[in-house]
């Protein structure tokens, strides 16, 4: 194997997005953003910064708000050949957009028997932490992993930011990018090249011996923390970031949880009908089953919507000590 | 009702305004010093507006309101305490810690609640309006929303059912000239927002948002079109924010001049020029101080509440 050697440098996760978007940009120049005050404003979270001053307003556009109209321009704008890229200001929103999202975007391409192509992408900041109460804070990274036809990815690294993003303007379907908005100040090392990510390719963040936690979005950063706090105390935690919910790489999932004989799986959205249900299934129906030393565990944000009080926030989702707490307690009852 | 002349309501209105005024500088200010959570949308210039709508309403009417919705809470009857409680966390807050500025509602004066989510109450608002109007009662609904809320498709959809059911809603565009950075010149090809109430075949009205007696007015007639029957009304209230958006607007879309040329406008001191033949300097002086006073106690009692408590947090996701 040769060794590539990538020039890294360190970025914010918000920086990451921001480089995608200038290279796919350049390369490309049917891709263009449409969205609420990402002009000069920069975004509501800073994310699309300079870019207007860069490639100006026509592709750097500014909307009204009025999100089933944006991602309803996108859609047309993709079948007619270009390569939209919409912000949603919060994940939250995309439920004015859901028709467009759902009933045109995810749909088109079978409906009309592969005639037609909706390559755009949607990014949109999910998760809570900010304080923004119960419209603005949401994880619905299952409503959209739900629909035939779109794609959802959880970048939770800035490298994977601007990876996974990349990856979703290359590609031919609608996808859903669910950032979260905590993580947008989080630095990490980002490669200089434009080099997309292979959607449906989990990461193994950190490899152990006695369970597999299973990670999404912020929890991701939690679980690695957690795991090193476990490690202290004896218990060698695996931390698996699926990155990509649709196409979901569970084969990588599987393989760690039969070499560990324990799964945890921790997500910041509710726990009914939550993504991790998909996860523990995919577990189950395995062979990784007949390797299970204890039963699978979910960890999960309560079935409350996100309330406003920081001392109440934190409680409706799982923090680094929850995940100490359900690892250890999964380790030594099996 | 006569805001300049009469020495009753001008003290009224005056009370109000400062009161919306200064509830915010203490949210600024708490917020600057790290007391306050979350992000705070603030009203600072716009006060007229709730102040002149809601001096038209009577206690059973009700309000739907917007994620700017301090002034309206206050406008409407909120106590100060408990809308303060709610912004610093605490279980005596409206939402027991819950909602936030977000979310800020006191449904025993009839306000059906601020609102993330923007145009989200007009629909909400006609629903109120089709309540009232299936009960055969008297009550009207005033909806609160900004210029953005009207590019929205619950807008339409809202505005469009409140008229063709006749329903006895008033819709009130706060009309500050930005929904987040844009400015009403590049989100609208009509000139006057109130325009687009011909497309629904209500009437609509511009009038000058930094005066209270002009909000008034035209909301009282359009109270009295509803009471009558004779469904919605649309009025657009020219006004302006003097801050940013909310706590992240680093201000790249608007001059300083233009900031400074509504700050002389302002709407408080146009209308204490406007009442100093009703009302005496010391008066006046008392209205100011009166709503410093109830500010200032708000906080306090405020910050000697509980927090909200974790422990019943599953408590009201459903009712029982
Ligand atoms: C459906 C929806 N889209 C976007 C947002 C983000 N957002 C919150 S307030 C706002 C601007 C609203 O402008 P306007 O309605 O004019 O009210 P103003 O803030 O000027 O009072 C935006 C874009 C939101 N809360 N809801």
């Amino acid at each position: 194997m040769t060794a590539v050697v990538e020039q890294t440098r360190t970025l914010t996760y918000a920086e990451a997005v921001r480089e995608a978007l200038a290279q796919a940009m350049t390369a490309d120049e049917r891709v263009f953003l449409l969205g609420e005050d990402v002009g000069t404003y920069g975004g509501a979270f800073g994310v699309t910064g300079d870019l207007v001053h860069r490639f100006g307003d026509e592709r750097i556009r500014d909307t009204p708000i009025s999100e089933l109209g944006i991602v309803g321009a996108a859609v047309g704008a993709a079948l007619a050949g270009m390569r939209p890229v919409v912000e949603i200001q919060f994940s939250d929103f995309t439920a004015q957009a859901m028709d467009q999202i759902v009933n045109q975007a995810a749909k088109i391409h079978f409906m009309l028997g592969g005639a037609a192509t909706v390559p755009m992408v949607l990014r949109a900041p999910a998760g809570s932490g900010t304080g923004a109460a119960a419209q603005h804070s949401q994880s619905l990274e299952a409503w959209f992993a739900h629909v035939p036809g779109l794609k959802v990815v959880m970048p939770a690294t800035p490298a994977d930011a601007k990876a996974l993003l990349l990856a979703a303007i290359a590609d031919p379907n609608p996808v859903i990018v669910l950032e979260h908005k905590l993580l947008y100040k989080q630095s990490g090392p980002v490669p200089e090249a434009a080099t997309p990510a292979r959607l449906g390719e989990a990461a193994v963040r950190r490899r152990g011996t006695d369970l597999t936690i299973v990670a999404t979005g912020v929890m991701v950063p939690r679980s690695l923390e957690a795991a090193d706090e476990l490690a202290a105390d004896g218990i060698e935690a695996s931390v698996v970031d699926p990155r990509s919910l649709k196409p979901l790489d569970g084969k990588s999932i599987v393989d760690d949880v039969t070499r560990t004989g324990r799964a945890l799986l921790v997500q910041e959205a509710p726990k009914t009908a939550g993504f991790m249900a998909e996860i523990a299934a995919t577990i189950g129906e395995s062979p990784a089953f007949g390797h299970l030393r204890a039963p699978i565990s979910r960890l999960c944000g309560l079935d409350v919507p996100i309330p406003y009080a920081p001392q109440l926030e934190r409680a409706a989702v799982p923090q680094v000590a929850d995940i100490v707490r359900a690892a250890t307690d999964l380790v030594r009852r099996w | 009702m006569d805001l300049i002349g009469n020495a009753a309501a001008a003290r009224q209105a005056l009370v109000t305004m400062w009161t919306i005024r200064r509830f915010e500088e203490a949210v600024d200010d708490l917020f600057a010093r790290g007391l306050m959570h979350g992000t705070m949308h603030l009203s600072i210039g716009q006060e007229a507006v709730p102040v002149g709508a809601c001096l038209a309403l009577s206690d059973g009417d009700y309000i739907t309101s917007t994620h700017r919705g301090h002034g309206h809470c206050i406008a409407k009857g909120a106590r100060l305490a408990d809308m303060m409680a709610e912004l610093l966390a605490k279980e005596t807050g409206y939402c027991r810690g819950r909602g936030g500025s977000m979310h800020i509602a006191d449904v025993a004066t009839g306000n059906l609640g601020a609102n993330g989510i923007v145009a989200g109450g007009v629909p909400i608002a006609a629903g109120a309006g089709l309540a009232v109007k299936m009960r055969g009662g008297s009550e009207v609904v005033v909806s609160f929303f900004g210029d953005g809320a009207v590019n929205e498709g619950a807008w339409h959809e809202g505005v469009n059912l409140a008229a063709i059911w006749d329903l006895p809603v008033v819709f009130v565009c706060e009309n500050n000239h930005y929904g987040m950075s844009m400015s009403v010149s590049r989100a609208f090809r009509v000139k006057q927002l109130s325009e687009r109430a011909a497309a629904y075949g209500i009437p609509g009205v511009t009038v000058d948002g930094n005066d209270p007696q002009a909000v008034h007015d035209a909301v009282t007639d359009a109270v009295a079109r509803a009471r009558a029957g004779e469904g919605p009304t649309l009025i657009e209230a020219t006004t302006y924010r003097w801050k940013g958006h909310s706590k992240s607007d680093k201000n790249l879309y608007r001059t300083r001049e233009e900031i400074e040329q509504w700050r002389e406008r302002d709407p408080i001191a146009r209308f204490e020029q406007r009442v100093a033949a009703t009302l005496e300097d010391q008066e006046i002086q008392s209205c100011r101080d009166e709503a410093r006073d109830a500010v200032r106690a708000a906080v306090r009692a405020a910050h000697a509440a509980p927090d909200a408590s974790a422990d019943s947090l599953t408590e009201a996701v459903y009712a029982r």
